[in-house]
């Protein structure tokens, strides 16, 4: 069980720019975090960061598992779970063989609860190049779901989709908080949770 | 399932359905095989001599035309991040990928061979020597291949530079290949050959995953 992820003045430099310095944050178990700033700011490689692709320029990302910090970055790679900007589907499977593909590869399990969940039943068979933009959020929101991982990486969770898919997220974010799980996400709208934020 | 067969056999699903690349390679590898007879003329006495370097370098070139396509699509559509996430090193992700594409492509092409093999009036007693040595070469081919593919997988028009940067790594592999065919058909004995292109194929595969995955690392950082 993680309990919380601390961010000490973070750095982050891409190319000759800085784009954020000094940076600090905490996100305890059942809290969501919004990143919020103008385009460009930095928001996903924050995001990038905390996951364990780009390394800080300088500072420290610390995850607490049972009290115990866990700071190697493909460490924390296993905790999180991954909602991109890019929605990571091949347009030859259909949406079931993708769901089933990411929920065998992180050892979790997909079942047609999830997409009843999320509002793909009816497309269950479809490959994945007939679905909407919009569809394709609700199918790597599945994917979240079923990849069963405590901290929520999000970025623009509320891109591309109608009122009902942001209510879905809104809510399926509360639920996760909720369970002890934790979220950051980068956006330009509230999450509704109470949450804090910190603005890049 | 681990998490290694999830991703060996999506890989493979993903090659062999439209638009996946292993039939590509395999229609360039017949079409290559069909073609230098026909360029050559009938000259059996030659063509049985270049048999073995044409179809080796054929099916090089063949396994080639896919090999972009190793982490590339995963990279442009966001599955390579989730993919890394995932609870699986990236060394044995890119062994899974390699496996993948030798399973798709470097297989089926050793499977062909014999068949194309007869266009060239290739003596019986050296087709098993071909068909041993593509068997024993091409996964180093897929090795190689991925660590130019992990390379120039963030490059735009990295389809252009990987050839560039893996054909002179695979140049032993054309020659050992070759050579213990033509060895074969000479009479003398293709061992010398193949036990030289069979620990290349080792050194390459045990190899290669790890190159590949410090390059996907440091694509995925960019």
């Amino acid at each position: 069980m993680i309990t919380a992820l601390t961010a000490e003045k973070l750095a982050c430099v891409r190319g000759e720019r800085r784009l954020f310095d000094g940076l600090s944050f905490r996100v305890k178990a059942g809290q969501a975090l919004a990143v919020e700033g103008a385009n460009g700011s930095g928001k996903t490689s924050l995001l990038r960061m905390v996951a364990g692709f780009l390394s800080p320029a300088a500072g420290t990302l610390t995850l607490t598992q049972d009290g115990k910090p866990v700071t190697d970055a493909e460490a924390r790679g296993r905790f999180i779970g991954w909602l991109g900007h890019q929605d990571g589907l091949k347009p030859q499977f259909t949406v079931i063989e993708q769901l089933r593909f990411y929920a065998r590869l992180y050892a979790g399990k997909a079942d047609d609860a999830v997409l009843e969940q999320v509002g793909l039943s009816r497309q269950r068979e479809l490959p994945c190049r007939y679905l909407s933009a919009g569809q394709k959020r609700r199918l790597a929101l599945a994917r979240l779901l079923v990849s069963n991982r405590p901290l929520w990486l999000m970025d623009e969770p509320f891109a591309a989709l109608d009122t009902a898919g942001q209510a879905l997220v809104a809510r399926l974010m509360a639920i996760h908080c909720g369970n002890g799980g934790m979220v950051v996400a980068a956006t330009h709208d509230p999450l509704g949770l109470g949450n804090e934020s910190v603005t890049l | 399932m681990s998490a290694f067969l999830v991703l060996l056999w999506r890989d493979v699903k993903l090659a062999t359905r439209s638009g996946g690349g292993a039939a590509l390679a395999l229609c360039f590898f017949a079409l290559v095989a069909t073609l230098v007879p026909l360029g050559i003329g009938a000259d059996l006495k030659l063509l049985a001599r270049v048999a073995g370097g044409i179809l080796w370098v054929g099916a090089v070139l063949a396994a080639l035309l896919s090999l972009d396509r190793l982490f590339q699509g995963d990279y442009d559509d966001g599955s390579l991040e989730l993919i890394a996430l995932a609870p699986l090193p990236l060394e044995l992700t890119s062994l899974a990928k390699i496996v993948a594409h030798w399973l798709s492509t470097g297989l089926p092409l050793t499977i062909m061979s014999p068949l194309l093999a007869l266009l060239f009036n290739l003596s019986p007693d050296a087709i098993p020597v071909l068909v041993l040595s593509l068997l024993m070469g091409t996964p180093a081919v897929s090795a190689i291949g991925a660590i130019g593919a992990a390379l120039t997988v963030s490059l735009r028009g990295g389809g252009l530079i990987l050839p560039l940067i893996i054909l002179p790594l695979l140049s032993p592999a054309v020659i050992f290949g070759a050579g213990a065919v033509a060895a074969g058909l000479d009479g003398f004995s293709p061992a010398g050959a193949l036990g030289l292109l069979g620990a290349f194929s080792l050194a390459a595969v045990l190899l290669s995953p790890f190159a590949a995955a410090a390059s996907v690392r440091l694509n995925l950082s960019g």
